[in-house]
């Protein structure tokens, strides 16, 4: 056991590490620790007070830290080193990471152009309350042709989104709300360019600019939403380990990132650590907690030549494993694959504001066309006619439509933000607003997932204090649950020195003149009847007889009040989970819920949900593990806590970074009333037309006109969102 | 009309200068950490590279 050291310093770093110019290397760490000014200065200073370091930065935001120094005057691990060394967990970023971080340009683009129109809109506006107050002549034409000047090269380049957008719709034969934005936008500019060419009297640059000025506006909130919410996610998923500590066969150790593991590769795997890759045992037993893969909630003991999963935590003893799967051979391969099948039911859901949209654009494209033939019939001019008929098309132009969506659904996520829930995009929010069914899975999502002390500690107060002390010595998920309970409880832990870990075993001290141990019931000698259960620890004082603290993995809190609140608010409720029958009915009691089922595997989870969907039902699920990936990619709308693997939080639509389950009631009951306030922005707008319509067939629409009527439009549907509260 | 030769650059160049400004500061990456912008005040030491 002398070669399972603790990992090595990680010497693969190299690989994250980036050329910005000849002669300097950069390298990016997540610095997840930082929580203060202190830190920053702390962290900053650590490095930059190393030899050859040219600029060291801290993104308090992202938690990241950027380092960049002279090519062989400093290298990666000493920056780790001197992170870790000022008390904080350093990871790399790697280089791919960071492209896809280095601020969205999506969003970047969208704001650009939302300044440039604004700027546009103030000019313009500027030159038309002029023309407006009565200038006219020479003065009008030149204010006019100003005017032309900002508006197009504006309208070309912040349209553009939508443009891009809409002619990407109109190509698959597809309409969106972008469709009748665009043909407003480039009819009113067309109009006001022919007016201005030809001395008219009407120019309508501010409404268009204006126009789109609003809905930019809709659309940057909107990306910056889901910015907010990757970034997010990202910072989550960094979390898990990238890499593997490989073992070469001369014996020496490497760390090396996951993509280079390759099979056959022996890789070895610390006590309290994440196994990597799928394999088999090589050396050492140990057991497995494989609650985020399969569900089950009991440990499981190895030894040479078991069954590993990636993904599994390794409880007890350092082991040597072999790989066997990576990559496309693994069982998360397996899981990614039913997933990506799972998800392609959900593209095909349709956006609210562009089922609007396809009956929208047909009413007041048609509207249009019969006022340029009322006013023909009625023998007005060509011009006329057509004049008429682009003043009701830039009268109707979605303005409140537009911003009537996004302004709703950036709220909800703002204020489920301050609840600790990340929405990743509103049409999540769409979708739980229409569930009929919850579909829960049990083990870490009912559950919190982690072992905390059945009842209360069997142990006096010095006791306690004596095995917190040991407990602190060692990072088993058993031993970290006892000290947080110890803590919990007031208890300062006795600081003890050379305690010795036995691999498998558990910890021994000499304290005062007496062995203590905390362990394994059959190690730290308690009576035969506690042995093979692996939730329970014994603490032994001297030769006192062994007190047993036995251990499960609890309830959420308020997971009853949250299952109650979800069937009040008409949910029909079920438990779905890869679990033990014994245990999932147990919860199921304990929850009153009717209706479940043990034992799933994750093909077998899918099927489920499957057969549930063709019954009609629209489900919400919520699970956490990797083998609840594929359901929640399956399911209409989808919810994982912060815990869940790497895989649920990709496939989830919803995360929640607390503990309390209530999370799932109040995403929903705030998502259903997102949607309540979506309608009544659409019924705003509809009424808005009906009003601005008749005046425009009428040809009484003057820029003036549709300028005030636009912006009120706008203030009222973005009043109108604001007034969502946060979820009780 | 001729206070309009002059007032009508000055307003628009004003307002280009604040979408420039605004452009030049976007681009400076001076929104990417706006959290720790507001911790980094709190800090007395001087706050230049290295």
């Amino acid at each position: 056991m002398a070669t399972l050291a603790p990992p090595a310093a990680p010497s693969s770093l190299d690989l994250f590490v980036a050329e910005p110019s000849p002669g300097t290397r950069r390298i990016d760490l997540h610095v997840p620790g930082i929580h203060c000014a202190g830190c920053i200065r702390k962290v900053e200073g650590a490095v930059r007070a190393l030899p050859g370091i040219t600029h060291a930065r801290v993104n308090f935001t992202t938690r990241r830290l950027t380092a960049e120094w002279q090519d062989g005057r400093q290298d990666a691990q000493a920056i780790v080193a001197a992170v870790e060394g000022a008390g904080f967990d350093a990871r790399p970023f790697s280089p791919s990471d960071v492209a896809a971080q280095g601020g969205d340009p999506a969003s970047r683009r969208l704001i650009k152009a939302m300044a440039v129109a604004g700027f546009a809109a103030m000019n313009i506006m500027l030159l038309s309350v002029s023309v407006w107050s009565g200038a006219d002549g020479a003065t009008r034409d030149l204010f006019h042709l100003i005017s032309a000047a900002i508006a197009l090269p504006t309208v070309a380049y912040s349209g553009m989104p939508f443009f891009s957008s809409a002619w990407g719709a109109l190509r698959q034969g597809r309409t969106n709300m972008d469709v009748p934005i665009s043909i407003g936008l480039i009819l009113a500019t067309a109009l006001s360019l022919y007016e201005t060419v030809t001395r008219g009297h009407e120019a309508w640059f501010d409404a268009a600019v204006m126009l789109l000025f609003f809905l930019l506006m809709g659309r940057v909130a909107d990306s910056l939403m889901r910015d907010r919410a990757r970034a997010g996610v990202a910072a989550l998923l960094k979390q898990s380990a990238p890499g593997a500590l490989v073992r070469a066969p001369s014996g020496e150790t490497e760390w090396r990132p996951i993509e280079s593991v390759a099979p056959g590769m022996t890789v070895l795997v610390s006590a309290g650590g994440r196994i990597p890759v799928d394999g088999l045992v090589l050396e050492g037993s140990s057991s497995i907690d494989r609650s985020l893969v399969t569900g089950e909630s009991l440990p499981e003991p190895v030894k040479p030549g078991g069954q590993l999963l990636a993904g599994t935590l390794n409880l007890d003893a350092p082991i040597a494993m072999k790989a066997t799967a990576v990559g496309e051979a693994s069982f998360l391969a397996q899981v990614v694959r039913l997933m990506e099948s799972a998800e392609q039911g959900r593209a095909r859901y349709t956006r609210i504001a562009d089922r609007a949209a396809r009956l929208y654009a047909p009413v007041v494209h048609l509207t249009a066309l019969l006022t340029a033939i009322g006013w023909l019939i009625a023998g007005a001019g060509l011009h006329q006619a057509l004049v008429t008929a682009i003043a009701v098309l830039i009268i109707t132009c979605p303005c409140a439509l537009g911003l009537a969506v996004p302004a709703v659904q950036v709220r909800a996520a703002s204020v489920l933000m301050q609840r600790g829930i990340l929405v990743k995009d509103g049409s999540a929010l769409e979708r739980l607003a229409d569930c009929d069914t919850v579909v829960l899975d049990k083990t870490g999502t009912l559950t919190l997932g982690r072992p905390v002390p059945a009842g209360r500690l069997p142990l006096s107060a010095s006791e306690l204090a004596l095995a917190a002390g040991l407990a602190a010595k060692s990072s088993h998920p058993l031993s970290r649950a006892l000290l947080a309970a110890a803590k919990a409880e007031g208890v300062t832990p006795v600081v003890l020195a050379d305690v010795s870990e036995h691999p498998g075993l558990g910890l021994e001290v000499q304290h005062e003149g007496e062995t203590l141990r905390l362990g394994r019931p059959d190690w730290a000698g308690a009576s035969a009847a506690a042995q093979g259960h692996l939730l329970t620890l014994a603490f032994r004082r001297g030769e006192a007889p062994a007190t047993l603290i036995p251990f499960e993995d609890p309830l959420r809190p308020d997971a009853a009040a949250a299952v109650a609140r979800l069937k009040a608010d008409g949910f029909d409720v079920r438990i779905l989970s890869g679990d033990r029958e014994s245990a999932v009915r147990h919860a199921a009691r304990a929850l009153d819920i009717g209706t479940w089922a043990a034992g799933q595997t994750p093909a077998g989870k899918l099927a489920a949900i499957e057969a549930l969907k063709a019954e009609g039902r629209r489900l919400l699920v919520v699970g956490d593990g990797l083998n609840d990936a594929p359901m929640l990619a399956a399911g209409h709308a989808s919810i994982a806590p912060a815990s869940a693997s790497d895989a649920g939080q990709t496939a989830a639509d919803l995360l929640f970074l607390r503990d309390s389950l209530m999370a799932v009631p109040q995403a929903v009951e705030t998502a259903r009333r997102a949607d309540v306030h979506v309608r009544q922005n659409f019924r705003l707008a509809i009424g808005y037309n009906i009003l601005a319509v008749p005046i425009a067939m009428a040809g009484l629409a003057t820029p003036l006109i549709a300028a005030v009527a636009m912006s009120l439009s706008s203030i009222i549907v973005v009043g109108n969102a604001l007034r969502l509260r946060a979820p009780k | 009309m001729t206070t309009i030769g002059f007032l009508l650059p000055i307003a628009l160049l004003l307002g280009l200068g604040g979408l420039a400004a605004f452009l030049w500061s976007m681009r400076s990456g001076q929104y990417d950490d706006l959290d720790g912008a507001a911790q980094r005040i709190l800090t007395d030491e001087e706050d230049g590279p290295c």
